[in-house]
């Protein structure tokens, strides 16, 4: 394609792409994002493309490998347009079958819809089932149409006509206005508005100054910025070029984390793609306006997406974050003024320069306006990622669109915000997400992880996991969160194991308070929030950790033994057999014991025993029962007696 | 250039454009406790010790005063309940590792800190960074450096340099709060290592 | 590690100092450690003391200063597979190589390193060797699949 040099070629280029597609030509999407890549899409890819023209259709119907449906858990995922059929946890030998039955002969393949867990009933288009029906996804849906390696798929659905609104309708401060108006806010953690951000940068002394896509997303659980980055590319790309336009920077950089290579190599295509076409580099679309990319790769810190630790690891240093005193939009990368900003953050702006600022504000609440994208995982039945509008209640998100949680297990708390946030009981379920409702209740919106707990998730064990994350990637510079921290992952861990003693939770508050108030950076600062939360909602199990050495969730291992009911054990040996650690002693018609001395408490007999029979306890804060004797194990069956 | 006026203490203190909160105080003859700083180096704001309330339109917060740029009109305390809680936590959390630094012991008893309120840790070492700070950027010599991170953060000697230039410098040993013992033992360790196949010394953790 | 290669990769990156994380990461990837020999050619190029990549080298996880065994296993540990049970997976994959995270055994068949999020979680646990997603790990399968390491 050659290069275009003004919005009207850009426009034509559009037009000239749609009229050769035929919107009623089959086109089979599937989900070829990380997720679905480890579940064996590439596999599936690979058979689609081979029996397409094994049965010579290899001019009747598209494969589009497009970016994360979002559907996690159901992956690999695959959407058949134009009459959206949806069929889920494809493997390679279903392929076959949905080539000659649903392609050639429009005919639906029962076993691979989704079926509704309520009502039992087949659901065969996309946008009915609950998990898609019930988000909002202005961000995010445009993922399952675009092959992210493709720039033609992105001209397709309208992409950088907002830029080239931007370059050719608007002024510089006309942008930023329009941003400010949208109110849109931080998507990354902080919640800061972007505008203000975008102005502080804008009005900064010099010349030269940068745009930064925050690519880091170093919240474990977190990955919403992977799909969109993977899955969508020029999204991200044109919402930072609109950002360099707005506050006068011509240098934009991309900080992937290294964990993320395909994402990795899809935005270099992007860039490649975009500079080819004119869209980036000198003089996009004829404007005048100058703007490079280039990608830097992290390796490996989380402390890295920390904005100035983010910045020091650009300039090719280790990523210890710098004091903020002054502003890194005043005085960021090299020690000029600098626009950080998340990925989806970036991916919102074009969305908001082509439908207005008034379009964006109608959703969302007073104060966090727009959607956000969440990752809903942990204990859930419909893991993946949920876009919704801001001001969505915890519960429909968990229950409507996250489906509950599995195995008729009770809800306990979820966890949003990362190693910096916490946890939100079941009592609060009604709240709104929105950055100052999820602060407020003792948490925070983050990037966007939702991590959702049950009824077996200790609470002080996860404490105890936030604070071995956070001293594992703190950068080690200040007393409060290197030594703070070291203190307070000692103390629960011992509580952890029982070895808790009276005045250990004031010694964490205390230590906690010296982290918020006197800690460098963010990750310090915000380091002991996990722990004062869960302390918020769930004292009573740090209490029954110190004071009985029990804990209450059945979980921390040095607290539980795992014991067989002699009543209810009726020798299947399923235990015995599947026991890694031989811990099982048991046999033909004999009630089995566990041998406390071997058992590593790995939870697998607990898992294997029939449900008809659950002879596996786990007890805690409680001696074992002693063993019952000898004779007392051999069970006599009625109706067998030797 | 105009002089930026404040008050810390209660006191009138003038500072220059530039200057941060602790030299406008070291310069009105105000003390204020610091561990990592020296006048000669870049301000680190590893320690903390430093932290002072400031009162600033209409809201009050912790800074660390040997970063934080004067301002004009800011109200300082330097001490407070809240500011001496953190100290002597500070010097607690350290006081595990060098229960007996020189530098330490007339803090420790002005703020009341117990050397024993936390379990001792193996490592001398406080983490001021005046050895590695003085070497790069006085000396010049980056002779010795920060390895890893959080918890596992040490400091190395590279032994090729330091086998050159350290037996005739060893200005840095002085500076160290905890009396150069970590330095010496870090430094003949390395020195006795050498050649050694590996950057990383070997972990005794 | 050849040092015309390393040379080369310095020159791809327009031998600039603020290149040399990305430079280190094209050089752990292709020889899977940092030789010191090979740091000491970085220094020397890109002009940065010592210290410098010392303190990069072990701050950065991606980073190795030891050669890794043939097989490296990533067990995630995350918060959505921790709470989906990663510890006892871990526990159990740590009996059966003999080595902890960060560890390589003698023979160097396995290296062991937790990572904070593959971003798989709807497969949680998740155990990635040699680049290979394992999700759904029972503690009582980790053996079973280690097995086919040679």
């Amino acid at each position: 394609m050659a290069r275009i040099n003004s919005p009207a070629e850009l426009e034509a280029l559009r037009k000239d792409i749609l009229s050769k597609r035929d919107p009623n030509k089959p086109c089979i999407t599937l989900c070829s994002g990380s997720a679905c890549n480890a579940s064996g899409s590439r596999e599936v890819a690979a058979k689609l493309e081979e029996e397409i023209s094994q049965q010579g259709l290899s001019n009747d119907v598209d494969v589009r490998k497009t970016g994360c449906h979002g559907f996690c858990e159901r992956g690999p995922i695959i959407v058949i347009r134009p009459e959206e059929i949806c069929y889920f946890q494809i493997k390679p030998e279903d392929v076959p079958e949905i080539v000659s039955q649903t392609i050639k002969e429009k005919k639906v393949i029962d076993r691979l819809l989704y079926t509704d867990p309520n009502t039992k009933e087949k659901i065969i288009h996309e946008s009915e089932i609950p998990f898609y029906k019930n988000q909002g996804r202005i961000v995010f849906g445009s993922n399952v149409s675009v092959d992210p390696k493709s720039i033609e798929d992105y001209l397709a659905i309208g992409g950088y006509s907002a830029l080239a609104k931007a370059l050719s309708q608007m002024n510089p401060d006309q942008v930023l206005q329009e941003v400010k108006k949208a109110n849109l806010r931080g998507r990354g953690g902080g919640g800061f508005p972007a505008g203000s951000k975008w102005e502080g940068t804008r009005n900064a002394p010099g010349d030269i100054k940068y745009v930064i896509v925050n690519a880091d997303e170093g919240d474990p659980g977190a990955y919403m910025d992977r799909s969109l980055l993977e899955g969508n590319p020029h999204a991200v790309l044109e919402g930072l070029t609109i950002g360099a336009f707005a506050v006068g920077a011509h240098e934009g950089y991309i900080y992937v984390r290294q964990e993320y290579p395909l994402a990795v190599e899809n935005v270099n295509i992007a860039i490649k793609t975009a500079e080819e076409l004119g869209l980036l580099g000198k003089n996009i679309l004829g404007s005048g306006f100058d703007f490079v990319v280039k990608v830097h790769r992290g390796a490996g810190a989380f402390v890295c997406g920390e904005s100035t630790a983010l910045m020091t690891a650009l300039e090719g240093r280790a990523g210890e974050p710098r004091p903020k005193y002054i502003r890194s939009n005043v005085v960021g990368l090299w020690g000029r003024p600098s626009v950080l900003n998340n990925v989806e953050t970036w991916a919102n702006v074009p969305l908001i320069i082509n439908k207005g600022a008034d379009w964006f504000t109608q959703l969302g609440t007073d104060s966090s306006k727009g959607t956000k994208i969440f990752s809903l995982v942990g204990k859930i039945t419909n893991t993946g990622l949920v876009e919704v509008p801001m001001g969505t209640p915890l519960k429909d998100i968990i229950f409507d669109i996250g489906g509950g949680i599995p195995g008729g297990k009770k809800f306990k708390a979820v966890q949003t915000g990362g190693p910096s946030g916490g946890c939100i009981p079941e009592h609060l379920l009604d709240l709104p997400v929105g950055f100052d409702e999820l602060t407020k209740a003792g948490s925070m919106m983050g990037s966007g992880g939702m991590i959702v707990m049950d009824e077996d998730t200790c609470m002080v064990d996860v404490a105890r996991y936030f604070l071995e994350f956070l001293t594992d990637e703190s950068c080690g510079k200040c007393v409060p969160c290197r030594e703070g921290m070291r203190q307070m992952l000692k103390i629960l861990t011992r509580m952890t194991k029982g070895k808790g003693k009276e005045g250990d939770i004031e010694l964490l508050e205390e230590l906690a308070e010296t982290a918020q108030e006197a800690a460098l950076c963010a990750l310090g600062k915000s380091s002991p929030n996990p722990f004062l939360s869960t302390l918020k909602y769930f004292r009573q199990e740090y209490e029954a950790h110190v004071k009985e050495k029990r804990c209450p969730a059945l979980s921390c291992k040095e607290l539980i033994a795992f014991y067989i009911d002699p009543e209810k054990c009726q020798a299947c040996t399923s235990c015995a057999r599947k026991c890694p650690s031989d811990a099982i002693v048991g046999g033909k018609n004999l009630i089995h014991l566990v041998d406390q001395e071997k058992c590593t408490k790995c939870g697998t007999c607990f898992e294997v025993c029939p449900p008809r029979f659950r002879a596996v306890k786990k007890i805690s804060g409680e001696p074992v029962p002693p063993r019952i004797p000898e004779e007392a194990r051999t069970i006599v069956r009625e109706g067998k007696q030797k | 250039m105009s002089d930026i006026l404040f008050s810390i203490d209660g006191k009138e203190v003038k500072a220059t454009q530039g200057m941060t909160v602790l030299e406008a105080a070291h310069k009105a003859g105000i003390s204020i406790p610091t561990l990592c700083y020296h006048e000669k180096l870049e301000p680190f704001g590893g320690c903390r010790l430093c932290i002072v309330e400031v009162e600033s339109r209409g809201s009050t917060r912790l800074v660390v005063s040997c970063v934080y740029p004067a301002e004009k009109n800011i109200v300082v305390r330097t001490r407070s309940e809240k500011v001496d809680r953190i100290r002597k936590m500070i010097l607690e959390l350290l006081m595990a590792h060098a229960p007996d630094a020189f530098d330490l012991q007339d803090l420790a008893k002005e703020y009341g800190a117990d050397r024993n309120r936390f379990e001792k840790e193996p490592s001398f070492c406080i983490h001021c960074g005046l050895c590695v700070r003085y070497c790069n950027e006085i000396k010049k010599k980056n002779a010795i450096g920060f390895v890893d991170r959080g918890i596992r953060k040490e400091i190395s000697f590279v032994p090729e340099i330091a086998s050159k230039e350290c037996w005739g410098c060893k200005e840095c040993f002085p500076l160290c709060p905890t009396e150069a013992l970590q330095a010496a033992y870090v430094l003949v360790e390395a020195l006795a290592a050498f050649p050694s196949p590996s950057l990383k010394p070997a972990s005794g953790e | 590690m050849d040092r015309e290669r390393i040379d080369q990769i310095i020159d791809e990156h327009l031998c600039e100092p603020s290149s040399l994380i990305q430079v280190l990461l094209q050089m752990q990837a292709e020889n899977h450690w940092l030789p010191k020999e090979a740091l000491e050619r970085v220094a020397e190029r890109l002009q940065v003391p010592m210290t410098r990549i010392q303190h990069i080298a072990t701050f950065y996880k991606a980073f190795s200063l030891v050669p890794k065994g043939r097989h490296e296993i990533h067990i995630c540990v995350g918060t959505a597979c921790h709470v989906r049970g990663a510890q006892r997976v871990l526990d159990t994959v740590e009996g059966v190589t003999g080595i902890r995270p960060g560890e390589t055994d003698l023979d160097l068949k396995f290296s062991l390193e937790t990572v904070n999020c593959l971003g798989c979680c709807a497969l949680g646990p998740v155990m990635e060797i040699d680049g290979k997603t394992h999700g759904k790990m029972a503690p009582a399968e980790t053996a079973a699949v280690l097995k086919n390491y040679e």
